[in-house]
């Protein structure tokens, strides 16, 4: 039996004990992201003060992949400003797209590097980059 | 157990794999590839023009298998079988022309809530192209239409009932044949897709006496890109063309021109004789093997895969209790796991199914799922396929942990 390669232990914990799948009563922004294809559905809230993302929260319907990413995403932008955030955003776009990272970039991936065989799965790399499309859209627009 | 798999050289040369999407599409018998590559080899011209031996040869191959199609399904006549790419460009064709011919300004088009969207998207645009209604039937909670809901749903305005045959996601049969004779005799014409009926059931258009019966080939073991529209001639005759172009005129003028005889009005262009051709052989294939085999075997394992599904506490099957009515198609649900990580983690087992709305969202919305995953048998698949299955369905419940 394969050990299910993209299905990992932490996109497992992620999706079965999502840390951020909550409400944020003072939420500066949010956005709605949507797969149409697939129906995977997240609404992602933030609150920036000073540039810097303090908190961050989700509620979201959908695969594994999607879901778990969300969650991920969430922990790593936590206290960045947006440019950082946006920085990290280019570089999980390489990752899911098969890109060779350099190990500064693997480094700033951080648990979000649990996703990196999804490169493998075309149909699936929507799912993993929802998340982060909608997170530029946040941050880029507002 | 007969190893049917022998049959189909991409289940003989990958042994490990177990193709469960059966009802998207299914593999192809060495006689199909043989035969296509038969044409392409010494029988290839532009069929229904040329003046020499060649292309009248290819116009034999073309028109023999029209001949073999209506021989299968009961035609009387194989002026009434028009060759398209598949279902969907039947479905194209008859929810343009039919409705060019038949709808007025506040007319009805009757389909269920079932249908896949090639049957429901094209009767969309011809409401809105005449000002029409698109009318829905609704299915019980086994997934079939009721009597009832037919004659409550039919006006004297409903000009047209267009449906499937059998369900593309709950794999239920409908009560066509009854359906067809209340229909008509409130003067409706009757439009069947039959895509997902021909590879389980023999179909007889002429006892049917349907006005309209479409489906696609590759769901019957030939090529893809070839399918069938089944029609009355009297309707056809009077039918203006779909598309039009090459091969489908008698004479043309500067701002006019007339219109070859059916069946070729409504065949422009140059035809796919390789995949007729193969469609040819597939049929050929499936009636050599016969249909009360073909129904007997996917009985057998139906029953064996909906049984072992049911048996499982953390899955929900859709559609009938009773798995001989599946017709080999299994809609469901792993309690706590998406279709499509269920899909993923098949695939890593060398397990093809189907995750997602299975191209029928109205449907899906009306089964409060949305998404769901789909096996879908077929006569070759065998009781090692359902085994291994079940096994990867158990293996992904305890893996994702899911209380």
């Amino acid at each position: 039996m394969s050990n299910s390669g993209a299905y990992n232990e932490v996109l497992l914990e992620h999706n079965n004990h999502p840390y951020h799948k909550h409400a944020l009563t003072d939420a500066t922004c949010s956005q709605h992201g949507i797969n149409p294809s697939c129906g995977d559905e997240i609404t992602i809230e933030l609150t920036i003060k000073d540039n810097i993302i303090e908190k961050a929260a989700f509620k979201g319907d959908g695969c594994a992949i999607s879901q778990a990413s969300t969650d991920i995403m969430l922990d790593l932008i936590i206290g960045q400003t947006r440019e950082e955030a946006l920085a990290l955003t280019d570089i999980f776009f390489k990752m899911a797209h098969g890109e060779v990272l350099t190990e500064e970039e693997e480094a700033h991936l951080e648990e979000a590097l649990a996703l990196h065989n999804v490169s493998h799965m075309p149909a699936r790399v929507k799912c993993a980059t929802l998340p982060w499309h909608t997170l530029i859209k946040m941050l880029r627009d507002k | 157990m007969i190893n049917y798999k022998e049959h189909f050289p991409l289940l003989r040369n990958d042994p490990e794999l177990v193709y469960l999407d059966n009802a998207a599409t299914t593999q192809k018998p060495d006689s199909v590839l043989t035969t296509v590559q038969k044409y392409y080899l010494a029988e290839n011209a532009n069929p229904l023009r040329g003046l020499y031996a060649l292309s009248q040869t290819a116009t034999d191959v073309y028109e023999e298998a029209r001949q073999t199609v209506a021989n299968f399904i009961g035609a009387k006549d194989k002026r009434e079988i028009v060759f398209t790419r598949n279902a969907s460009e039947s479905l194209n064709l008859i929810a343009f022309s039919l409705s060019e011919l038949l709808l007025k300004e506040g007319d009805e088009i009757l389909i269920t809530i079932m249908e896949h969207h090639s049957n429901m998207l094209p009767w969309q645009q011809a409401a809105k192209r005449h000002k029409a209604k698109l009318v829905y039937l609704y299915p019980d909670e086994n997934g079939y239409i009721q009597e009832e809901e037919l004659r409550k749903k039919l006006s004297s305005r409903t000009k047209i009932l267009s449906m499937t045959h059998l369900s593309n996601v709950l794999g239920t049969e409908q009560d066509i044949a009854r359906f067809i004779r209340i229909a008509h005799e409130n003067g409706t014409v009757v439009s069947i897709d039959g895509s997902q009926a021909i590879p389980h059931l023999a179909i007889d258009v002429t006892d049917l006496d349907c006005d309209f019966y479409s489906f696609s080939g590759h769901k019957i073991y030939s090529p893809m890109g070839i399918g069938v529209l089944y029609g009355k001639s009297n309707l056809l005759e009077k039918m203006p063309p779909f598309l039009t172009g090459g091969e489908m005129i008698e004479y043309v003028n500067e701002q006019s021109a007339t219109f070859a005889p059916i069946p070729y009005k409504f065949e422009a262009g140059t035809q796919n004789v390789g995949g007729a051709a193969g469609l040819s052989a597939g049929i050929k294939f499936m009636q050599k093997i016969g249909y009360d085999e073909i129904v007997r075997r996917e009985r057998d394992l139906s029953a064996k895969l909906g049984t072992a599904l049911r048996e499982l506490p953390f899955i929900t099957v859709y559609g009938d209790k009773d798995s001989n009515k599946h017709h080999g198609v299994f809609a469901f649900n792993v309690k706590g796991v998406h279709p499509h990580d269920v899909s993923s983690i098949m695939d890593e087992a060398h397990i093809a199914i189907r995750g997602g709305h299975h191209c029928a969202q109205p449907l899906m919305k009306a089964l409060t799922c949305n998404f769901s995953c789909r096996a879908s048998l077929a006569f070759y698949n065998d009781e090692t396929d359902i085994e291994k299955f079940i096994r990867q369905l158990i293996y992904i419940r305890g893996y994702f942990n899911v209380k």
